[in-house]
């Protein structure tokens, strides 16, 4: 089969194979005004702009006769089916009989046709001979002769071989490299698209979606043509698509013949690139819908019927226009054809506005739009605010002409034709979004990044790479570094302990004025799923999420907070110790389960919410007490200190050498030139890269040495404790532990945790620890101060007192009642220690509870 | 050659030239640009060129080559449009090669159609962008640029004549008349003098203003600051359009297009919708937006642009060149008397306090010169506290300022400014473009915060909103603007004043508490006096100094970077509280500006222990009002 037939006798032949699908194709064809369209190639666009041809086309004719055949085009929606079916129509390829019984069963025959309006108007191609520059009117001619030359009018497509080869790749390819989350369900060793033909047997969706990249490794000829004569391409592999189809599953209904829909076309991938050399050309692009228009009936087919003799005639749409039949055929009257509305055809068309996302542009610009049309199916599917990525024809249309001056507009408005939506984001909500969340490194890329890897000091590299404008406080920073990277994921669903948190969340505390805040800004410019709130301003509500009433379409509507937002990113949180408590409390679930539980106006829901928290909180008294411990000095519940893996102080520190070298540092801050900056430190691009990479491909796992390692550690954090009467590590942290070292084999691009990690996640720990958690009364570090909220020795000094307390009582002999006043001052006197009221306090009370005293305002009774 | 009113009165016929030369290949497009680059070279050949900020629209020839000076205020998409179209004529069959280029509409002869589909058409791309005249500009500037504007007009019936009084607001017309008359002394001083006597104008503009808008349906122009007038403008760019930016200030030269015709299409457009899908794409609001009537908002095809470092007309544009370096050397030379003039200026302007008038010189020649990650250095915001409530000081200080640089805005920070303005830009999807709002300035322009007028009372959603936005930009010296999807940051450079009675509740880099003097029994009179006491020349001294010290380069050498550690760690040493990082961070930065405004590009010993003294001294003020009145800060 060379090409689509055009000649009836051709066609009749092929209905005894009952193979050949009736595709549009064939009226087209015929149909095609002679020497009209025209294709340059330096500007594709204009040959589409030429004026209507003034002579009704050829379709138009009279449906008796032979030319019935291709003036009644099967172009049915499915609902006019049984009205306007014309039986005894050739082209319906089925036996009246079969129809009449009703059997359901339809096949290629049966099922209609259904019109693209996606791939434009331009259902004209004609073939030509290559050889033969002869006019169009022997096209016919041509076609019988020759088979293998001919090629669609302007382009170098050839129906046959190019048909034969999209038929060949549907049979064949199998996707070497699949692992693309749409593929569940489907066994990779059979070709790929022969199980996508059974899929749409079975659900009855008539739509093939092809991955370009498929084609592309499968036929790069192919391929390229398919990019730069999509319209004409594109109704081939419909064709061919069609008939393996209805060869394999002849019985199969479908509400329309299969329509096959390209994706991922690797011409263009940003709105800002897009030029004049894409019209008309497949491009896939990514946006944000901004605007969505109402539905838009778009006639398709007029229909007209003769006022004077009723004659009734079709006129289909021809770029954008329906050309009205000035003269009656039949009865020769002017101007005697009335449109009839109710029996044209419509097809549904939107325009949608698609904006450019933020990502793809350059700083300092506005972001560019472009304009799209769906049609049909595709109606309806995106909402502003979705994250698509747009698969169409990119199309350039003149402004109209001003019927009364010459001049045109020199200016064309464009617009891309859908063909196909990939929406990014739908799943952000459910789970990981592997699509957008690996990003797309070059080789050269990865190469950089693994060069990098290599060396010795990277992790010092990077850390210092980390906002470079901070001084010192490398331990700091290290953690910050550690964080962004993030242990490994585990799942012990199975186990029913459901996930375990991999985030590293961190809490800096400190004098006001340490730069606090810039390093949370720094982290939140970094990231690409940050999200900076502020403890003042935020709410519950603003962190969480909170349902809203769409005011137009009354629908409950779930609006995430900036928890939700930053799944899988990092959460910045500043002046955390200003927060209210109810907002705080949210923070529980989020910082230990990882997920957000939400119940209100009807919806129930549980969000995941796998973001680690970096928060700054400043102390109460505006400055930093070293003689209160770190929950004295920021007054947060240690139930949710105790989730911080690391607590940091970020305290000016006392030091000549310290100071100098600050001083040095913010001296070249002030001098040095732009350029000399960026040689010194890393490009915050490559640390971004390196850091998405890392979270992406590497996903360490604890090697023998090092579960070891961490067991020793946990051990001797226990044991210090022990010693003293007291438990210097819970089981929380090792867990930290454990996350740290990870993130740490993550840095060198380690898949195994070794001891060396272990070691320094030891280290950073126990720096923390000594920062936040040493008691100040006794220098030790104590971990119970951020687990209890009070330190062991403060416990044991209170025991002591109230013994001391009980001793003096005692020693007073048999005096039932003692002023409140006398004893306090008396064990004053005793003790070698300061003792407050509160402590004083304290041990009555403390005694009260072993019934030893009562105390009654101003007297202390002994029971 | 054509003569020089051809390429001013007529650049098509030049373009035409060129492209009839060079027809088959593409390269006339370069050689119109490099022809015009020349002509513009030529000894004040840019003055000839009429300017649109100056000479209302009306008064232009279409198809001219006018310039314009103006910010990017926002961004459209690239258009296609035909580079190069055919003609045929349906009688004769001639066929005739025509360029679109700076072009609206493909014009043909009356008895010629185009041909959609010849095989020598081009399609080319093009960028428009949305400019508005610099926002804030004062007064002084564009009397100055425009004093020494060619009267001598290349047409004869579209004079660009003097237009300046239309722009000027009118109560500062009512209120400085002794301001005005010195203005155009000190004009007449520098530039050969064009003083003319306005009133032929100021009737013209008087109806221009009445006119324009009560007789067209109300369009806004989209100005950043409230009560702006002068055109808003359609600039096509051709060339490189990548490396302009929102809020970029440019200097176009470019052929004007007023086509009635496109307003025509226009509105068939609007009439076809209901009957063309292909039409309807666009929304009324955006068809008002994007096509707007010709004759408020013209079009300019631009056949020069270039980015201004500034906006100063006393100062050469570009300070890289050999001519203007020169200039500076000149000027550097007796820059130290400038320096102690406009210290005494401010110095009675702030009521006999020389430390803030100090600190403001400091301020006002402040730039962000480089951003670390986040951090943007260079930026001195400066609180003037202490400043009498509701009195008409900071009014008057805001003259003063205005007077001074360039271009400024006052905020009045009321509750129900801070309520109902529009601060942060933001993108309105239905008409697709970016509504302007108060905080979309251009670089280095002075915004004058006015504290005072703050009462107590409720601030709303907005109001949050924006004091926020106001904070960031103090801090971080960006605006985030809204979306609604998303935010998006603008990188700006915008000095900030805050002027308050006690401590502002922005933050801000350094706080002077003001001690008068002096109080004048008469503020305005005693104000009013200060500027007409000062002579013009000298008036345009400082304007020149503020703006140049701008533009210097600075470095520490090591030996001082040494003298500072150890000055540092000294400090730290006996008293750890007293100077914190932080102190360290200001103290440099006064010590920069402090060398700069003496004309040194590095930091000297000296400078550096008159920064710690005047340091000191404002610490030591700050402190004393502390104890005064134990209630504030």
């Amino acid at each position: 089969m060379s090409s689509p037939a055009s000649t009836p006798s051709r066609r009749r032949g092929k209905r005894g194979r009952g193979s050949n699908p009736p595709t549009r194709k064939c009226s087209q064809d015929a149909r095609s005004p002679p020497s009209q369209k025209r294709r340059t190639d330096d500007s594709t666009s204009t040959g589409d702009l030429q004026p209507m041809p003034t002579s009704p086309p050829a379709g138009g004719q009279s449906p008796s006769g032979p030319d019935a055949l291709f003036s009644s085009p099967p172009q049915f929606r499915h609902s006019a089916i049984p009205l306007d079916f014309d039986i005894s129509s050739p082209l319906t390829y089925g036996t009246p009989s079969s129809r009449v019984e009703g059997t359901p069963r339809s096949g290629v025959r049966g099922t209609p046709v259904r019109q693209r309006p996606d791939l434009g108007s331009a259902r004209k191609a004609r073939q030509v001979d290559l050889h033969s520059d002869g006019p169009a009117e022997d096209v016919v001619a041509t076609e019988q002769s020759l088979g293998q030359k001919l090629v669609i009018w302007g382009t170098d497509v050839n129906v046959a071989s190019c048909k034969e080869k999209f038929q060949r790749f549907l049979q064949r390819f199998i996707d070497p490299l699949a692992k693309e989350d749409e593929d569940i369900g489907l066994d990779l060793n059979e070709p790929r698209y022969m199980q996508r033909l059974e899929e749409i047997n079975m659900v009855g969706e008539p739509f093939l979606n092809v991955n370009c990249d498929h084609l592309r490794s499968f036929d790069e000829n192919l391929y390229r043509q398919l990019i730069c004569y999509p319209q004409e391409v594109i109704p081939t592999f419909d064709m061919a698509a069609n008939e393996i189809f209805f060869d394999r599953y002849p019985d199969s209904i479908l509400e329309h013949q299969i329509q096959v829909r390209p994706y991922n076309a690797l011409k263009t991938r940003n709105m800002r690139s897009l030029n004049p050399e894409d019209i008309d050309q497949l491009i896939t692009i990514s946006g944000m819908v901004i605007r969505s228009s109402q539905l838009i009936p778009e006639m398709q087919e007029a229909f007209f019927k003769c006022q004077v003799c009723a004659f009734t005639t079709r006129v289909e749409i021809d770029r954008g226009r329906i050309a009205e039949p000035a003269v009656c055929k039949n009865c020769n009257t002017t101007h005697s054809m009335a449109l009839i509305h109710n029996r044209s055809m419509f097809s549904d068309k939107q325009m949608i506005k698609l904006q450019e996302s933020p990502e793809d542009m350059p700083a300092g610009q506005t972001p560019h739009t472009v304009a799209l049309f769906a049609h049909n199916d595709l109606v309806d599917k995106v909402q502003p605010g979705d994250r698509v990525n747009v698969t169409g024809i990119y199309r350039a249309v003149p402004i109209r002409v001003n019927p009364r001056v010459s001049n045109v507009k020199s200016v064309y408005k464009t617009h891309i034709d859908v063909i196909h939506y990939r929406k990014t984001d739908s799943k952000r909500l459910h789970g990981v979004d592997e699509e957008t969340e690996q990003k797309m490194f070059t080789e050269e890329r990865v190469e950089i990044l693994k060069e990098l890897s290599k060396k010795a000091d990277i992790y010092e590299r990077l850390s210092s790479a980390l906002a470079p404008s901070i001084y010192e406080h490398e331990d700091i920073k290290k953690g910050i570094l550690l964080q962004l990277f993030g242990g490994s994921r585990k799942d012990f669903t199975h186990t029913g302990r459901g996930n375990f948190r991999a985030e590293i969340n961190i809490l800096l505390c400190g004098d006001p004025g340490t730069s606090k805040s810039q390093l949370l800004q720094y982290v939140y410019n970094l990231v690409p799923r940050g999200q900076y709130t502020s403890g003042k301003g935020s709410s519950a509500v603003g962190l969480t999420a909170y349902v809203m009433k769409d005011p137009e379409t009354r629908q409950l509507v779930l609006q995430t907070g900036a928890l939700v937002l930053s799944d899988n990113g990092i959460c910045c949180i500043d002046e955390f110790d200003k927060m209210n408590e109810s907002t705080r409390s949210v923070l529980h679930e989020v910082m230990e389960q990882q997920t957000l539980s939400i119940a209100k106006a009807g919806i129930i829901c549980q969000l995941n919410a796998r973001t680690s928290i970096l928060a700054a909180a400043n102390p109460i008294e505006s400055q930093w007490n070293p003689k209160k411990t770190t929950i004295e000095n920021i007054q947060l519940p240690h139930t949710l200190l105790s989730r911080f893996d690391l607590i940091f102080l970020m305290l000016d520190p006392r030091d000549e050498a310290y100071d100098r070298r600050l001083a040095r540092h913010l001296v070249s801050l002030y001098y040095q030139s732009e350029e000399k900056m960026e040689e010194e430190y890393m490009d915050m691009a490559v640390l971004r890269d390196y850091i998405a990479y890392a979270r992406s491909y590497v996903n360490p796992r604890l090697s023998e040495e090092a579960s070891q390692a961490l067991i020793e550690a946990y051990v001797d954090m226990r044991k210090i404790g022990s010693g003293r009467g007291m438990v210097s590590a819970y089981p929380r942290q090792l867990e930290s532990l454990i996350r740290l070292a990870e993130a740490h084999a993550k840095v060198r691009f380690s898949e195994k945790v070794e001891t060396i990690d272990v070691e320094e996640a030891k280290r950073l720990h126990r720096e923390a620890l000594k920062q936040s958690a040493t008691d100040p009364r006794t220098g030790i570090v104590d971990i119970s101060i951020l687990t209890t909220g009070m330190s062991a020795t403060a416990r044991k000094r209170k025991e002591e007192l109230a013994q001391a307390l009980r001793k003096l009582i005692q020693s007073k002999g048999k005096t039932p009642a003692l002023k409140y006043q006398q004893l306090f001052d008396d064990l004053r006197a005793q003790s070698d220690t300061a003792v407050t009221k509160e402590m004083f306090e304290e041990a009555l009370r403390a005694l009260a509870d072993d019934d030893f005293l009562t105390v009654t305002g101003k007297t202390v009774r002994l029971l | 050659m054509p003569c020089v009113a051809d390429w001013l009165n007529n650049p098509f016929s030049i373009v035409q030239g060129i492209f009839a030369q060079n027809v088959p290949n593409s390269d006339w497009e370069k050689k119109v640009t490099e022809y015009f680059r020349e002509k513009l070279k030529e000894n004040n050949a840019t003055n000839w060129v009429p300017s649109l900020n100056d000479v209302p629209v009306h008064y232009l020839k279409p198809n001219s080559l006018v310039k314009f000076r103006c910010m990017v205020q926002d961004m459209f998409d690239p258009e296609f449009y035909m580079g190069v179209y055919e003609t045929v004529d349906p009688n004769t069959n001639a066929r005739v090669l025509h360029f679109g280029k700076y072009r609206d509409v493909a014009e043909c002869g009356p008895h010629q159609e185009i041909d959609l589909n010849s095989s020598q058409t081009v399609t080319s791309e093009r960028q428009t962008f949305y400019c508005v005249p610099v926002p804030g500009e004062s007064a002084w500037v564009k009397e100055i640029s425009y004093a020494s504007q060619a009267r001598v007009s290349p047409s004869t019936s579209y004079t660009p004549s003097r237009h300046k009084r239309s722009y000027e607001e009118d109560e500062d017309v009512d209120l400085h008349p002794s301001k005005q008359k010195e203005q155009h002394m000190g004009s007449g001083g520098d530039i050969h003098g064009c003083v003319e006597p306005k009133r032929l104008e100021t009737e013209a503009s008087a109806g221009h203003h009445l006119i324009s808008p009560n007789c067209s349906p109300p369009l806004d122009l989209n100005f950043p600051l409230p009560g702006e007038k002068g055109p808003a403008c359609l600039v096509k760019v051709y060339e490189s359009w990548d490396s302009f930016k929102v809020n970029d200030v440019l200097e176009v030269y470019g052929i004007l297009s007023v086509d009635p015709v496109l307003s025509i299409v226009n509105s068939e457009e609007r009439e076809a919708t209901a009957l063309d899908p292909m039409e309807c794409m666009d929304t009324a609001e955006e068809q008002r937006v994007h096509s707007p009537p010709a004759s408020l908002v013209p079009r300019i095809h631009v056949i020069l642009a270039q980015k201004l470092q500034h906006i100063n007309p006393l100062l050469p544009a570009c300070l890289n060149e050999e001519e203007s370096k020169t200039f500076v050397s000149n000027f550097m030379s007796e820059l130290s008397p400038v320096r102690a003039e406009l210290l005494g200026f401010l110095t009675h302007a702030l009521l006999g306090d020389s430390l803030a008038a100090e600190y403001l010189i400091l301020h006002l020649i402040s730039t962000v010169y480089a951003r670390r990650d986040v951090l943007p250095l260079g930026k001195f915001t400066v609180n003037l506290s202490g400043c009498p409530r509701n009195s008409i000081f900071t009014e008057h200080i805001y003259r003063i300022i205005q007077q001074l640089v360039p271009a400024s805005y006052r905020l009045q920070m009321t509750i129900e400014n801070m309520n109902h303005s529009r601060f942060i830009p933001h993108k309105d999807y239905a008409a697709n473009r970016l509504v302007s709002g108060v905080l979309q300035l251009a670089s280095n322009t002075s915004l004058v915060v006015d504290e005072t007028q703050l009462e107590q009372g409720q601030l709303d959603t907005t109001g949050v909103h924006n004091v926020t936005a106001l904070g960031n930009l103090i801090t971080w010296q960006k605006v985030d603007y809204d979306f609604s999807y998303h935010q998006m940051e603008f990188p700006c450079n915008i000095n900030v004043l805050i002027t308050s009675e006690g401590r502002s509740l922005l933050p801000s880099d350094c706080q002077v508490h003001l001690q008068p003097q002096i109080i004048p029994p008469n503020m305005e009179e005693y104000m009013n006096s200060l500027l007409t006491a000062v002579l013009p020349s000298v008036l345009n001294k400082f304007r020149i100094y503020l703006s140049l010290l701008r533009l210097l380069d600075y470095s520490i050498s090591d030996e001082v970077t040494k003298a500072v550690e150890d000055d540092f760690v000294e400090m730290r040493k006996n008293d750890p509280e007293s100077i914190t990082a932080d102190d360290l961070h200001r103290t440099l930065l006064v010590a920069r500006f402090l060398s700069l405004s003496a004309g040194q590009t590095t930091l000297s010993r000296e400078r550096w222990l008159r920064a710690k003294q005047l340091e000191a001294l404002r610490k030591a003020r700050l402190q004393q009002q502390k104890c005064v009145n134990g209630n504030e800060l």
